[in-house]
């Protein structure tokens, strides 16, 4: 190998993958260790919004803010993976009209452009439309497609030489005698090895299991709440573009367009363990009612699939709904004494560049090393040859 | 997400490195409304954390989990436990056939994603450039043929009874494929990557692929299509000089 400092992401979430894209062109070697398949914890399971923040302008507008920038950014390098249809914004009573106001001002607030439509027009956009709606605006919203977003990345990445394991299971942190982190123990499961792996830096990048890796490095408080929610998909696709509901964050909000289907999520409460979250029969049924309510013709559709995905929320003393969708860094060094490690955790997937950029760029100042971010102006590769 | 409980026996192919395959039974309490995909990976989180299999989306867009379930071809996260078996009945979970094996339920699928590339055709298009023209109507009241809905799964390659007899068959998602993107854009090049041996003509109609696909794309249809064109081509050829 080169002189290069060699990085080891723990993660092939949609974060890790960018974080081990954003290295790559910043000199780093790395190897990236997942225990399962390319995005088979959480952000295989997200249902594919690219965000254009109007979901968080009101609440969260840090949150909303990163989304629509990286909304633009992700449809430029990596448009291969997104339908950019666009998303309505739809009032269904007189409280969703009280929540317009704030909307509007939230929207201006954060950058995103929006637009009033008149009812008849939308309709004719979107026949399926429930025809009592009372009032619509658009927003650039689009959907994408989870694993190949993950693989267009991971395939860049490793045209530039990052190595990726899947199916490498993190079984322990190596440490020196001062108590930092020098590397990890590593599980292959596709041969039932085990194995020791040296890093100049290792970057916790598992979300919502981001608790559970740095416990391996004697840190037991990581402020990181697994916050499942349930999702449904139909076997029609009566919508060109996402209909989300005009008010605050709520259960069922969003029905989008995926493929030849719908999907419409989610849920929210808090678990212990993500590892395996059984999907709840009354939560279902809620995401029918609620897909019906915005599109009533979900009625006459069959149900394809229905699943749970953990997110990972960081938590500032809030809990489920009002916690923040932003991300967080965090340098095991200044808050634990522990060098070597620095944990990337909460956010979304449309934010998963700018994670990484973030992540990136506190490795860099931890290890002296002056290369600005290049990953917003570079398109992606095929995902496709990632196997190459 | 319903109260009923089944127990049902999964049985499942594993393998690790250079060992030979064998099959390990799991007695599972299943919801029946439960995926299989959900059964495997329960047997992960609660029996074996050594279990290893392909998944992601869980609701049928990526394609990465398709197996043999009971000896068919099946995406297992929308293929419900209560269709494929019966209280205190078996699950036969093995890998796609006619992939290298990586380790138990998992296999190698990078010579096909590399052949899907050469087909040349766009996974993830805008709406407006997702349906054909002769799309718009559907064939017997049947749901809109539309390769975008392919998701690259594999599961016409393990069915195909001609994929079995050589790895150098292109098979059916790769032609269905160029059949695709020959329709949006005519390039005699994806004629010429299909007419060979081990391309078109290779196939005999069995049309597993066909009865297997969970997104209705298909490929055997494609193929014969694609046979035509080619012809024509042929033809062509004869006809004009370059």
């Amino acid at each position: 190998m080169s002189e290069k400092p060699h990085a080891i992401v723990i993660g092939a979430g949609f974060t890790g993958c960018a974080v081990a894209h954003d290295l790559a062109l910043r000199g780093f070697s790395a190897t990236v260790l997942e225990r399962g398949e390319l995005t088979s914890g959480t952000s295989g399971r997200t249902h594919g919004l690219l965000h254009s923040g109007g979901r968080y302008c009101v609440t969260d507008q840090e949150s909303a803010a990163e989304c629509i920038v990286e909304n633009r950014i992700l449809r430029k390098i990596v448009g291969q993976c997104i339908e950019p249809n666009g998303g309505f914004f739809v009032a269904l009573n007189e409280k969703d009209l009280e929540y317009a106001p704030a909307f509007e001002q939230g929207a201006q607030d954060c950058g995103i452009e929006i637009e009033k439509l008149d009812i008849a027009s939308a309709l004719k956009l979107e026949p399926h439309l429930n025809p009592h709606v009372l009032s619509v605006y658009t927003v650039p919203d689009g959907t994408f497609d989870p694993l190949r977003l993950a693989l267009a990345f991971a395939a860049t990445a490793r045209r530039r030489g990052v190595k990726f394991c899947p199916y490498h299971e993190v079984k322990n942190m190596l440490m020196d005698s001062q108590g930092n982190v020098i590397g990890v123990e590593a599980w292959d499961r596709t041969r039932n090895q085990t194995y020791a792996l040296r890093g100049d830096i290792v970057i916790n990048a598992t979300g919502a299991w981001a608790g559970e890796i740095v416990k391996m490095a004697g840190v037991d408080t990581m402020p990181v709440i697994p916050t499942p929610g349930v999702m449904v998909a139909y076997d029609q696709r009566l919508i060109n573009r996402t209909i989300n509901r005009l008010c605050l964050p709520a259960d069922g909000d969003i029905l989008l367009p995926q493929r030849r289907m719908m999907c419409i999520g989610t849920t929210s409460f808090e678990v212990e363990d993500p590892d395996y979250i059984p999907v709840l029969a009354d939560q279902v049924q809620l995401m029918n009612e609620c897909a019906q309510a915005l599109v009533p013709g979900v009625k006459d559709c069959n149900m394809r699939g229905a699943w749970m995905s953990a997110r990972p929320l960081v938590a500032f003393g809030e809990s489920g709904r009002s916690l923040a969708r932003t991300f967080k860094c965090f340098d095991h060094q200044s808050i634990h004494g522990i060098g070597g490690l620095v944990t990337i955790t909460g956010g979304k997937a449309t934010t998963c560049r700018a994670m990484a950029e973030k992540t990136v760029d506190v490795v860099c100042e931890k290890m002296g090393i002056q290369a600005a971010c290049m990953t917003a102006d570079l398109p992606l590769d095929s995902y496709r040859t990632f196997y190459q | 997400m319903s109260d009923e409980k089944w127990t049902v026996t999964l049985i499942i192919t594993r393998q690790k490195g250079e060992d030979a395959p064998y099959s390990q039974s799991f007695q599972l309490e299943v919801d029946p409304d439960e995926y299989v995909l959900d059964a495997v990976e329960r047997v992960w989180a609660f029996h074996d954390r050594s279990l290893i299999f392909r998944h992601a989306c869980h609701h049928s867009t990526c394609g990465a989990c398709g197996m043999r379930v009971n000896g068919v071809e099946k995406l297992t996260c929308i293929t419900p436990i209560r269709a494929v078996t019966h209280p205190g009945g078996a699950l036969r979970v093995e890998p796609l056939r006619n992939f290298p094996v990586v380790s138990d339920l998992v296999v190698d699928m990078s010579d096909f994603y590399v052949r899907l590339e050469q087909a040349q055709f766009g996974q993830v298009v805008p709406v407006d450039s997702a349906n054909l023209p002769y799309e718009k109507d559907p064939r017997d009241g049947g749901d809109y043929l539309r390769l975008v809905d392919c998701i690259e799964c594999g599961c016409c390659i393990s069915a195909c009874p001609i994929a079995v007899t050589t790895p150098a068959y292109l098979g059916p998602a790769i032609l269905a494929a160029a059949q695709h993107s020959y329709l949006q854009s005519p390039n005699p090049a994806l004629l010429d990557f299909v007419d060979q041996a081990d391309g078109v003509w290779r196939c005999h109609s069995a049309y597993e692929c066909t009865a297997v696909c969970p997104s209705n794309v298909d490929p055997a249809w494609r193929i014969m299509d694609l046979r035509k064109k080619v012809a024509i081509n042929r033809v062509r050829k004869v006809f004009t000089r370059s």
